[in-house]
């Protein structure tokens, strides 16, 4: 079991990025630092929250592209919530947060399980319906920092333990979700569901009450990450995290969650999110144009499908007696 | 090369094409093994063979879709190689397809010319002269239907017309038709045959593939038995009969790899009335004890894998009651059926039953977790000791069970996808086609296994194509046809004849 877990995916990833942090520490040692590193996790989190809600989609065959688009609309409805009501308890601004997000997740759902619409057009469609929705309920007009309350900008900041909370929502979060796919019933159904949806029906799970499952979890995170988001920035307007939802499942790939589904660990969308946080934050310390860290972004992304793809590839039926016992 | 010293006496002309110690050889099984075939100008052979036999392996043979691991394919006594389909159908051969591979958005004319449309100017194609020419070959058959017409337009008889209108138009030298007349109503069968004989006339060879002795009498000049793969016997079809033909199809020693059971029959545990669905099955009732092993039996598409998934739960029934033990049971889904004891192997392990990508343990326990998880909450420990339990009942040999069951051969993937099933401790198991496309010697295993089951008071149905199978496991046979229970036998009527008489209808 040790031997199939060192050559994982994920710890050839942790090997990447580690590689990746000594050569950029080659250049630049201040980058290496505790204290920037962790800047750079915090500064990754909204992506690392997104990226375990896409991974659990992905698990099953589909794929969410309007989580960005949730994300905004959510941080949208707290800014302007804050901005009427400052006194507000943020745990309320949370609550509603998540709510709404789970909402938006749960329209995704419903449209794919009980009216049968491939998840791509969709995620397509409520994607563009989130993106509309906010310029219509906010007139095109930023909510700007000095319209928020210091409480609402506070929270994600606020220092606990020597991290900010933005960061400890996601180390929560990736715990929380390492639990439920290892050692719930739910995580195993969204294997099974994607593994092998015939299988998966034959065995008396129900595929598309599990993909609707799997869209709510993502709504739920990407709406905690539209109030973290709005917050952190301090700023809500019409296209906040436009074409984040391309990152999101890039960190996915990245991390080995295989695109046709039934693949995938909350490490691997971890740490796909890391190495694309790392990229993002070392390239312009290192003097690389922003255009070159689209293109190296890119090339990650194919790389890693690549060698996913390889390893994947059929190593054909093990019929000798031997060969099995090797394995 | 050998000469064509293998043609029987007797035979005056030459076959236009020939195949020659053909062997085919898929992981684990074999499909042909030394096959003759022969094809001659302006006959018609019938090939036959059960379910299984290898009819299909040699039509995709002969069609270049298969390469044959050895022997040789002649075409006028020269060996030839398709390497791919494009080249068989260059040397004239074309096949009839008993679910027509046409496309549906196109025209009848697009689909009778695909891939060597004529051509005008500029090498574009040449609208005008594919539907005159479309229209010549449609005519020449008789069929009356607009070239332009799109195919999803056309009735399904219409779309084997425009399939065999296809095959003409390539300037076929040998014309495969395999079960042609599957989809066809009774007056679409004879305009089917008086083209059959429209074909022979123009020189054409003609393999046809058949389950229906009625039309083979009819229409062919020739046959060719296969059985598991291998060649039986050709000749003449005035030489035969029906009878003759049925043993050569069936004929072999039964008893000889079955396990010696003697059933103990308790209560009755399962009781169907009534199963009735619009358009797969209709009046299915019977009932099962258990200890026993109730057979399936039919032509593939007779409908039993359908009515079992219905009695699964994975399609509903427009009527019909199940009653175990006693008790209705409203089996609305595959979760409900599990919860009142039934449970189902179904017949494509790899596209229904194992899930590749998890290991063998969570493959074991996935319909079993709310018995080894408290409040939603696995407990590796419990979920281990079940894995552990009923894989090691079945003997499954793994390294470990977090192998992933990808890594699996065929066979023990197959005892994976029992275990699963029995870790439900169900009353009833459906098994469908429990040993196709496995070894000889898994099966004997999984044979022996059954009778095991069937002996610790399970009932066991067992839904099989293969004639041996049902004589040798089952206690009592339903015979199925066409969506209706057309017989239920049991002891001295069990006999291969009686079998293949009720599936077939004659």
């Amino acid at each position: 079991m040790l031997k199939r877990f060192l050559a994982s995916r994920e710890i050839l990833l942790l090997g990447a990025i580690v590689a990746l942090l000594v050569v950029i520490a080659t250049r630049f040692p201040a980058f290496v630092a505790p204290s920037n590193l962790a800047d750079v996790f915090n500064d990754t989190s909204p992506l690392i929250l997104l990226a375990i809600g896409q991974m659990i989609v992905i698990l099953t065959k589909c794929i969410d592209l309007s989580v960005a688009a949730n994300l905004a609309l959510t941080g949208m409805v707290v800014a302007m919530i804050n901005v009427a009501a400052p006194g507000m308890p943020i745990v309320v601004i949370i609550m509603i947060a998540v709510g709404l997000g789970t909402l938006m997740g749960m329209t995704n759902g419903l449209l794919v399980w009980k009216l049968q619409i491939p998840p791509i057009v969709v995620t397509l469609g409520t994607m563009t319906i989130f993106r509309g929705i906010i310029f219509l309920i906010s007139d095109g007009k930023w909510v700007n920092s000095h319209e928020m309350s210091s409480a609402f900008k506070a929270f994600p900041r606020a220092d606990l333990l020597g991290l900010p909370v933005m960061s400890w929502t996601a180390i929560i979060a990736v715990i929380l979700f390492t639990i439920v796919m290892t050692r719930t019933t739910m995580g195993r159904s969204f294997y099974a569901v994607g593994g092998n949806p015939h299988a998966a029906t034959y065995t008396g799970i129900d595929v598309g009450k599990t993909q609707f499952r799997a869209f709510t979890i993502s709504g739920a995170l990407a709406g905690l990450t539209g109030y973290l988001w709005v917050s952190r920035y301090s700023v809500a307007y019409v296209d906040i995290a436009g074409g984040f939802e391309l990152d999101v499942v890039a960190a996915c790939v990245i991390g080995g969650v295989s695109i046709a589904g039934g693949i995938g660990t909350v490490g691997g969308a971890l740490l796909g999110a890391l190495f694309l946080g790392v990229i993002k934050n070392a390239l312009p310390v290192v003097n690389i144009s922003p255009f070159w860290q689209l293109a190296i972004s890119g090339s990650a992304i194919i790389i890693a499908v690549a060698l996913n793809a390889r390893a994947n590839r059929e190593k054909g039926r093990i019929i000798l007696k031997t060969a099995e016992h090797a394995t | 090369m050998q000469a064509e010293n293998h043609i029987p006496t007797g035979f005056q002309s030459a076959p236009v094409m020939a195949l020659d110690g053909i062997t085919k050889t898929f992981p684990g099984v074999k499909a042909l093994s030394d096959v003759a075939l022969k094809l001659y100008p302006g006959e018609v052979t019938a090939l036959i063979g059960e379910n299984g036999a290898g009819k299909s392996t040699v039509v995709k043979i002969l069609t270049g879709i298969y390469q044959p691991d050895g022997g040789a394919i002649r075409v006028d006594g020269n060996p030839v190689v398709f390497p791919t389909a494009q080249d068989a159908a260059d040397a004239g051969i074309t096949a009839i397809h008993q679910e027509t591979v046409l496309f549906d958005e196109l025209s009848a004319a697009e689909n009778i010319f695909l891939g060597h449309a004529p051509r005008g100017k500029f090498g574009l194609i040449d609208w005008a002269e594919m539907e005159r020419r479309s229209r010549a070959i449609l005519d020449s058959i008789g069929a009356e239907i607009d070239p332009m017409a799109k195919l999803r337009d056309l009735g399904i008889a219409n779309k084997h017309l425009v399939a065999i209108a296809r095959a003409l138009s390539i300037d076929a030298r040998v014309v495969i038709m395999d079960e042609p007349t599957a989809a066809l109503s009774h007056k679409e069968i004879h305009e089917l045959y008086e083209l059959v004989e429209k074909l022979k006339s123009q020189g054409k060879a003609i393999l046809f593939i058949s389950h229906k002795f009625d039309e083979i009498f009819r229409i062919a000049d020739r046959f060719t038995v296969f059985r598991d793969g291998q060649f039986i016997g050709d000749g003449k079809i005035s030489d035969v009969t029906e009878a003759d033909l049925v043993k050569m199809m069936v004929g072999r020693d039964v008893s000889q790899i079955f396990p010696d059971r003697t059933p103990v029959i308790g209560n009755e545990v399962l009781r169907v009335e009534g199963y009735n669905h619009p358009t797969e099955f209709a009046d299915i009732s019977f009932d099962l004890k258990r200890g026993e092993i109730l057979g399936f039996y039919g032509l593939v598409g007779a409908g039993r894998s359908e009515f079992m998934q219905s009695l699964f739960g994975i399609t509903r029934p427009a009527s019909g009651t199940a009653t175990i033990d006693g008790t209705a049971a409203q089996i609305r889904s595959p979760a409900d059926a599990v919860a009142s004891g039934i449970v189902y192997v179904p017949e494509d392990r790899g596209k229904q039953g194992a899930i590749t990508a998890l290991p063998i343990f969570q493959n074991v326990t996935l319909p079993s977790l709310a018995r080894t998880s408290r409040h939603g909450f696995i407990q590796l420990a419990e979920e281990f000791k079940l894995a552990r339990e009923y894989t090691s009942r079945l003997d499954l040999r793994a390294a470990s069970l977090d192998t992933p069951v990808g890594n699996l051969s065929g066979g023990n993937q197959q005892k994976v996808v029992i275990a699963k099933w029995l870790a439900t401790q169900p009353k009833v198991i459906i098994l469908d086609e429990p040993t196709k496309g496995i070894d000889i010697g898994s099966k004997a295993a999984v044979h022996e296994f059954m009778a095991e089951l069937a002996q610790q008071g399970l009932a066991v149905i067992m839904v099989s194509s293969e004639i041996p199978e049902i004589l040798g496991m089952s206690d009592r046979v339903i015979v199925m046809r066409e969506g209706r229970i057309a017989a239920k036998l049991s002891g001295e009527e069990l006999t291969p004849e009686t079998l293949v008489r009720n599936a077939a209808g004659i």
